[in-house]
């Protein structure tokens, strides 16, 4: 049964603090290929190209035939708990913080045993269930078995729901509302169950109907930001810093021209100022103390989302400079990601397809409605995930880029997407 | 083919570097005390030593290379076995190899590790790719998720039940008793046993072999020479290595004994009903369970029924583990594959430190070693009889 996440308690100062620890994350590199697809929310094995065998560990060669010919394909995750334990004594100290630990040995109807967490939901073995791919929280693929059918959230079983950033109960800051997308973002989360969101307002001359309707939800408390101002991002850390558990970044200037469609650098500048410095000026301010609070009970900090665009993966033409903003501020995501991994506060990053706003009037559909782009925030957040491409021209894209960015860089630069 | 036999190999100097809950020395100590207490037992000078084959977990980064220099040996023959509870039996068959082809006359078998405070977390965190990559970050659980695993299936698959392995268990402490270098002093009951706190679900605690410092040793040589020293022995009749045995197996219910144990039979010209004491490795009891089965004692899946059957103290109906064993005397890292095979020459050449298994001929020890991802990849038995 689902459990719903209960309002944590006012702190106690007297009380231990707990401080942050994290699951071991050393892996051998090939290993890295779980987590790669896990970061996306698939589960992947290796498969021999040439005999067909899955394979599990992961490994440099084929377990029957020695082929050197692996490759990573997606799998059902159908198989068979065949034992379990609960763990009551573990050696690192993140699981001794959090025991007991249910753990299964699982037979994949592909042939190879996985060691996994088991949801609570799962009965006793043997039983069917099926296998998931989630993040811990050192950022490292987990296996996780799941009822064979039922399809129960991971957030419904109390251990598993810390490899989530489920926005239920939670503070979170959401950087911009004045933008569609960022009004879409803040219901959303308030729909989720949010506990307390500040909105970030820029350029407070502006009227915005939208805006204003927001000030009417009772989780919402509007909060002056302007990210391409210093002191106007140090300012709001300092008052709110050490309370905010999610950060979302749904700030964002977007001029859609092409290199050669006007002359001066200002726009982009701009564009640059927002997208790029903007994300630098947050991280600066808001990131240390987000590490500080990472393991701070059930009020503690846990992820930053940045909306970013699919434009950032290969440049398109058509929104030149918007696409090496985004761009740029993927690479700074990055850098993020590595300074916040080792307290274990997850960096999700979306990467939507030309959305249903003002920006994008002269792309072609499918667009993404602001609102589906905001269910898929929240989703990521309830999942287990750190990359996001929503819609289909993502999705398109993503699976292009992933197959040949030569291709991909071409085909975009000659018609349009 | 059946491998030739082993002749006149015979093992002798029986050594034991007492062993120690934790231990500000390293590794090098405790293998260097061994060959230290080897050549005192053989009362010979460190230079006659010219084979040496060591096992240990914390001599890195070290190997049985650094170790000759260490210890001032010149060797003409030297291996490393990282193969840990199997270690033993593994280096006794590469050694009496050696000794018959005359690559060494006299090899020292030493296995030992140090344990500092933290060092059995270190170690289990980096044991192998697999592990590291696929069953440690899963609650950092170690060999206790391995063999939780491996026990809750053996008991729901063959019946067998909590009372059955704490008879195993209790017994082998009324063993560690009267063994002076067992680290458990106290006797355990199945009370003890059966409320003791959970470690991981069905194990509780006295399931679980104690970590701790030590090494164990002994040495490999012909019997003539053994004679010419005045040094009592056992002979050596048999001994046979399985490694990734049943790959197909989708959980370990039987290790590769099943593979090999008609050859070890055959090659020792004695069989299951002519062995007077079993020294197995035994860091959970379960795995004592599979051994019974694949050694030929019992039936697949009849471990549970064999167990009822019988007693297990040094003078009951199945000698079994007669120092106390890993669980009552405590697991020294590698020397752990080699304490069974030092108690079965005390045994079988009247130097036991406890009690002594009347008459006893013919002593079977068996390793098991390696949790490498999900099983245990490898095995191994010797088969000693009395001079």
């Amino acid at each position: 049964m689902a459990q719903v996440v209960k309002r944590p308690k006012r702190k106690n100062p007297v009380e231990r603090t707990r401080l942050p620890t994290l699951p071991p994350a050393t892996r051998s590199r090939v290993a890295l290929g779980l987590t790669a697809a896990a970061a996306r929310g698939r589960f992947e094995l290796q498969v021999c190209r040439d005999c067909g065998a899955v394979q599990y560990p992961p490994r440099e060669v084929c377990r029957i035939c020695l082929s050197q010919r692996l490759f990573w394909r997606r799998q059902d995750g159908m198989g068979e708990l065949i034992s379990d334990t609960t763990l009551h004594a573990a050696q690192e100290l993140f699981f001794r913080e959090r025991l007991p630990w249910r753990i299964g040995d699982v037979r994949l109807d592909s042939g190879v045993n996985v060691i996994a967490y088991v949801h609570h939901n799962v009965g006793a073995p043997p039983c069917r269930i099926r296998i998931e791919a989630a993040l811990d929280r050192s950022g490292q693929a987990a296996l996780v078995a799941m009822p064979e059918r039922g399809r129960p959230a991971l957030s419904d079983d109390p251990k598993l729901r810390e490899m989530t950033c489920n926005p239920r109960a939670r503070k979170i800051l959401v950087t911009d509302g004045k933008s569609a997308v960022g009004q879409a973002v803040a219901r959303a989360l308030a729909a989720a169950g949010a506990d307390l969101i500040w909105i970030g307002m820029a350029e407070p001359w502006k009227k915005s109907a939208g805006f204003d309707a927001l000030r009417e939800l009772p989780q919402a408390k509007v909060v002056p930001l302007d990210v391409t101002d210093s002191r106007s991002v140090r300012e709001l850390a300092g008052e709110i810093g050490g309370k905010v558990d999610i950060l979302v970044n749904t700030s964002d200037c977007h001029r859609a021209f092409s290199l050669a469609a006007r002359r001066g650098v200002e726009t982009a500048q701009l564009e640059m100022d927002v997208n790029y410095f903007g994300l630098l000026r947050l991280a600066q301010e808001f990131a240390p103390t987000l590490k500080a609070r990472a393991a701070d009970g059930d009020a503690n900090a846990i992820a930053w989302v940045n909306v970013l665009s699919v434009f950032a993966l290969s440049n398109y033409p058509p929104h030149g400079t918007y696409s090496a903003s985004k761009a740029a501020a993927w690479s700074l995501s990055q850098n993020l990601r590595a300074d916040l991994r080792p307290a274990g506060v997850r960096v999700i990053n979306l990467f939507p397809g030309p959305v249903d706003d003002e920006w994008d009037q002269l792309e072609m559909p499918p667009k993404l409605s602001p609102a589906a782009l905001a269910a898929a925030l929240v989703q990521s957040l309830q999942g287990s995930v750190e990359d996001v491409y929503p819609g289909d021209v993502a999705q398109d894209w993503l699976a292009r880029n992933l197959e040949s960015p030569k291709t991909l860089e071409r085909e975009l630069g000659e018609f349009d997407r | 083919m059946a491998a030739r036999g082993y002749d006149d190999v015979v093992l002798a100097a029986p050594v034991t570097v007492p062993y120690v809950r934790y231990s500000t020395h390293g590794a090098h100590w405790f293998l260097g005390r061994a060959v230290a207490g080897l050549i005192a037992a053989a009362k010979i000078p460190k230079r006659q030593i010219d084979g040496l084959a060591v096992a240990s977990f914390t001599l890195a980064p070290d190997t049985a290379v650094g170790l000759t220099q260490h210890l001032g040996l010149t060797l003409r023959w030297l291996d490393h076995v990282p193969m840990g509870g199997a270690s033993g039996i593994v280096s006794i068959r590469r050694a009496a190899r050696a000794v018959q082809g005359g690559d060494a006359e006299i090899v020292a078998c030493v296995g030992g590790d140090t344990n500092h405070t933290d060092s059995f977390r270190r170690n289990t965190a980096n044991f192998s790719q697999f592990a590291q990559d696929a069953v440690y970050p899963y609650g950092s659980g170690g060999p206790n998720t391995s063999f939780a695993l491996l026990t809750a299936y053996y008991m729901r698959r063959h019946g067998a039940t909590r009372e059955d392995f704490g008879k195993l268990c209790v017994a082998q402490r009324t063993n560690a008793l009267e063994n002076p270098l067992a680290l458990f002093k106290k006797p355990l009951t199945l009370a003890d046993y059966l409320n003791a706190r959970l470690v991981a679900d069905p194990l509780r605690l006295f399931d679980c072999v104690m970590p701790c410092a030590g090494a164990e040793g002994f040495l490999v040589m012909r019997r003539g020479t053994a004679e010419k020293l005045g040094l009592p022995f056992a002979r050596l009749l048999g001994a046979v290595e399985r490694h990734n045995a049943f790959p197909a197996d989708p959980i370990q219910d039987r290790g590769g004994w099943a593979l090999d144990r008609d050859a070890l039979y055959a090659q020792a010209g004695v069989g299951p009903d002519d062995i007077d004491f079993l020294e197995t490795y035994d860091d959970y009891p379960v795995i004592n369970v599979l051994q019974f089965e694949g050694l030929g004692f019992c039936p697949e899946g009849g471990g549970a029924e064999f167990i009822r059957a019988n007693s297990f103290e040094v003078a009951g109906s199945f000698p079994f583990n007669t120092s106390g064993g890993q669980l009552s005397v405590g697991q020294a890292g590698a020397a752990g594959g080699h304490l069974g095979i030092v108690e079965a020459i005390r045994q079988l050449s009247g130097q036991t430190l406890g009690a002594r298994v009347p008459d006893a001929r013919h002593g079977l020890i068996s390793g098991f070693g390696m949790i490498n991802y999900d099983r245990g990849i490898c095995s191994g038995a010797a088969l000693l009889a009395a001079a």
